[in-house]
């Protein structure tokens, strides 16, 4: 009876333990007839190659730790603007999906089914080779709103200066503190006498006022910078002041986003049809307004069928932003599982270093996700 | 005749109101097309803010004089109820009928009337639309990669007989049925693989041998996804077993290695198979590239199986379990005759799903140097004979996968509704 508990465990055990040993020899002998020593010791070397685009300051001179930093911010940076994009266009189209209006919920899933159904790959492709190749160049551009150029370099946006960001900074965090108290303050308010402030409208206004005050008392100041076009050479042109965004950016937001907000809608959709009928009904025979049984009744439910499959996708994101390899926009894979293999041959370390990174952002995510998707879940008594 | 009231249309004077909103809704579409075709701006009276809005708010005058309620003319209740509820509802409905107008015209154009298809050379593409010419030079290396035309029945070949081998299975005579299981598991792989072997790469037989760095396009695609898919199943079905099991050694290793697949992305992977693998093998041992790639999609897919089929399990009633137990089956009997048909039949939207993903993952394996259909897309348009065309490549390939697609999770649909039982 015992024997039947411990032999397959034992068994599974023995094939973990070959397995990784052969492996672990093989690698051993083959780094040594290679005469490759196993260690973390390069990520302090020069990493003497440039990276295109960079939220902190890099240049060749410094270490590959830097340079895997750059990628790291990179990625971070597409994976947060394609996470609140899509929620927002997800959430839309979602609702725009159960429209009664019969052109609005067409749109919808013409849209869904049209998105979900290419490679993604293909999607990147299709706007960084195709759709943004189409875009003039800088000196042909014309303005977008008065005050950005859309050229085939990538897009030209108005940069703000600050003067004491850092007193900006803090006067948020601060702000943010205060409507998270006064959020608490209000809900025990609600429970224990049953007053209801009108939260959201306080905490919008402490939002605005705090910051606000820092510009006329903190010697806050804002001002924009415009981009100019700059002629280089007699054909060349660019332009100076401003952020300018690199066309692989913007192609792969874009891909990212109309991918996974279709994923995120049919998410929406579900959890909201999930809500049972009677619900709507006996809230609003209670005598809510439709805003209230949206907002008290029907979501707080639906959210909790919502977040579990989203998180997914979340993750997907983050995970799909490495697909920027293909397109050259320097995330993590590219600069440090490309460029930087190439150059130090340390193919073992740097793919580990790189799995490892994602499985940590992976985690971290889905922990996080976990721990809100409890804290909406039904207290059961 | 009774009081016109124009804020509230009525039955009364439907024709009136009739008249009233399609003239204005003519007016707004009208507006909106000689703006957008003709670049004449019949409202530039007006300042511009308000006349870049104009097409918007007649057609929204329009929509409101046609919202008669029980106008007694079915078709038009039924459009009121559609798409004109209120004010609100119409300007979107409008917004989308602009957007139509305004997106439909030049897609058609550039797909159809502006189109080349004609002649075989770069200079045949003399309208402003897709030249498709390109598409019809390149056909063969989208389809058969780098594959020799000379030899390119080999891989037709090897694809009708897999499909007949595959359709052989519905005529199956009854007395054989309970054997299907084993022959799509076991027997049509092991078919497929000795083809692919002997057929496509060749080297025997008098056939001239093609190496697998040569195979591409979509034939490739189909190669990689096809037995991705046959592997991916059964490993994903013992690591789902693994990770339900009593046992905390096998628990465990299986957790993990769900976990950890599930949390990198498959562009890695395929890295660690192209650059790392190598290195934990003894030196001189050469794998092919192909199966490398194979492995590594079949290790990542096979996780993502797991977590789908473990839900199958989870979902099925505890009573199940209990009633098989109490019949003297032992573990494989339980699992085998009694869990697994039914949970894998709670689980086929979510398999399905898992095989559409890794459909559409197949493209990534251009970072070993395959090239599937994208990536010989990314050949083709470098290619200096043929610069510039990289929109109709996209586009093309964009449509077949997107049948391909479509069809899949429309089958899995069918698939879903056919299986299903009532509890």
């Amino acid at each position: 009876m015992k024997l039947k508990k411990i032999l397959p465990q034992f068994l599974t055990l023995l094939f973990i333990v070959l397995i990784f040993g052969f492996f672990t020899m093989n690698a051993q002998e083959n780094m040594d007839t290679r005469g490759i020593e196993f260690g973390f010791g390069f990520l302090k070397q020069e990493a003497s190659f440039d990276i295109q685009f960079s939220l902190i300051d890099y240049d060749g001179s410094k270490s590959y730790a830097r340079a895997y930093l750059v990628g790291l911010l990179n990625t971070l940076l597409v994976s947060v603007i394609g996470i609140v994009l899509c929620t927002i266009l997800g959430v839309v189209i979602g609702v725009a999906r159960l429209s009664p209006n019969y052109l609005i919920n067409k749109t919808a899933s013409v849209y869904i089914e049209f998105f979900r159904n290419i490679p993604l790959l293909l999607q990147i492709f299709f706007w960084y080779f195709a759709a943004l190749r189409a875009l003039p160049m800088p000196e042909d551009a014309s303005l977008l709103l008065g005050t950005s150029y859309m050229t085939i370099k990538g897009l030209y946006t108005p940069a703000p200066i600050w003067n004491n960001f850092d007193v900006f900074l803090i006067s948020l965090i601060i702000s943010l503190i205060i409507i998270f108290f006064f959020n608490r303050y209000a809900k025990r308010k609600q429970e224990e006498a049953g007053i209801q402030y009108p939260k959201f409208l306080i905490s919008l206004g402490i939002f605005l006022i705090i910051p606000a005050l820092t510009f006329i008392f903190g010697g806050v100041d804002l001002q924009w910078s415009f981009p100019e076009l700059k002629q280089l050479a007699k054909t060349s042109f660019t332009y100076e002041g401003g952020v300018g965004i690199p066309p692989e950016l913007i192609a792969l937001t874009l891909a990212l986003t109309l991918y996974t907000a279709t994923f995120i809608a049919e998410n929406v959709r579900a959890g909201i049809q999930g809500i049972g009928k009677g619900q709507k009904e006996a809230a609003a025979s209670i005598g809510l307004t439709p805003g209230q049984v949206l907002k008290l009744v029907i979501m707080p439910q639906a959210l909790r069928i919502i977040i579990p499959p989203t998180t997914n996708q979340y993750l997907n994101l983050t995970k799909n932003s490495s697909l920027a390899a293909a397109i050259a926009y320097p995330d993590l894979v590219l600069v440090f599982a490309g460029t930087a293999m190439m150059q130090t041959g340390r193919a073992i370390e740097i793919v580990a270093i790189t799995m490892a990174t994602y499985l940590t952002i992976s985690l971290s995510i889905s922990l996080f996700m976990n721990w809100y998707n409890k804290s909406i879940a039904i207290k059961e008594k | 005749m009774s009081k016109v009231n124009l804020l509230k249309p009525n039955k009364e004077n439907i024709n009136l109101f009739l008249g009233l909103g399609v003239l204005f809704f003519t007016l707004g579409i009208l507006d909106f097309y000689l703006n957008n075709f003709y670049e004449k701006n019949i409202t530039g009276f007006l300042p511009g803010f308000i006349s870049f809005f104009t097409p918007l708010i007649f057609g929204m005058i329009g929509l409101h004089f046609v919202r008669i309620e029980f106008s007694g003319i079915k078709k038009l209740d039924e459009l009121n109820k559609n798409i004109n509820t209120s004010n609100f509802n119409a300007a979107l409905s409008f917004s989308i009928i602009l957007l139509l107008i305004f997106s439909i015209p030049p897609l058609l154009n550039w797909f159809i009337f502006d189109a080349n298809i004609a002649g075989d050379t770069k200079e045949a593409c003399t309208g402003g639309g897709a030249c498709w010419v390109y598409i019809k030079v390149w056909f063969n290396r989208f389809m058969y990669g780098m594959y020799p035309n000379a030899e390119q029945w080999r891989v037709n070949a090897t694809f009708i007989i897999v499909l007949v081998f595959m359709g052989l299975g519905y005529f199956f005579p009854l007395r054989f049925k309970k054997y299907l299981t084993l022959y799509y598991v076991i027997f049509l792989p092991i078919i497929s693989f000795l083809l692919i072997y002997y057929l496509i790469s060749g080297g025997e037989f008098g056939l001239e041998w093609v190496e697998t760095g040569a195979w591409g396009g979509l034939s490739l695609t189909f190669i990689v996804s096809f037995f991705s898919l046959i592997f991916c199943f059964p490993i994903g079905m013992m690591l789902a077993l693994g990770r339900r099991s009593d046992l905390p050694v096998v628990k465990y290793s299986s957790l993990t290695f769900i976990e950890f697949w599930r949390g990198v992305p498959l562009i890695t992977v395929l890295f660690m198979s192209a650059v790392m693998f190598p290195m934990f093998l003894p030196d001189g041992t050469y794998v092919d590239k192909l199966i490398r790639v194979i492995a590594a999609i079949v290790l990542f897919e096979a996780a993502y199986t797991a977590e789908v089929i473990r839900g199958g399990l989870q979902a099925l009633p505890r009573g199940q379990y209990d009633a098989a137990k109490s019949l003297g089956m032992g573990y494989w009997r339980l699992h085998l005759l009694v869990i697994l048909p039914q949970a894998l039949k709670l689980v086929i939207p979510g398999i399905a799903n898992t095989f559409l993903a890794l459909v559409k993952d197949t493209p990534l394996i251009f970072v070993v140097g395959l090239l599937e259909l994208a990536g010989m897309l990314g050949l083709a348009k470098t290619n200096p004979k043929w610069l510039g065309f990289s929109m109709e490549g996209y586009v093309f390939a964009g449509i077949i996968f997107w049948i391909i697609c479509y069809s899949m999770s429309k089958y899995s649909y069918n698939l879903e509704l056919k299986y299903k039982t009532d509890r």
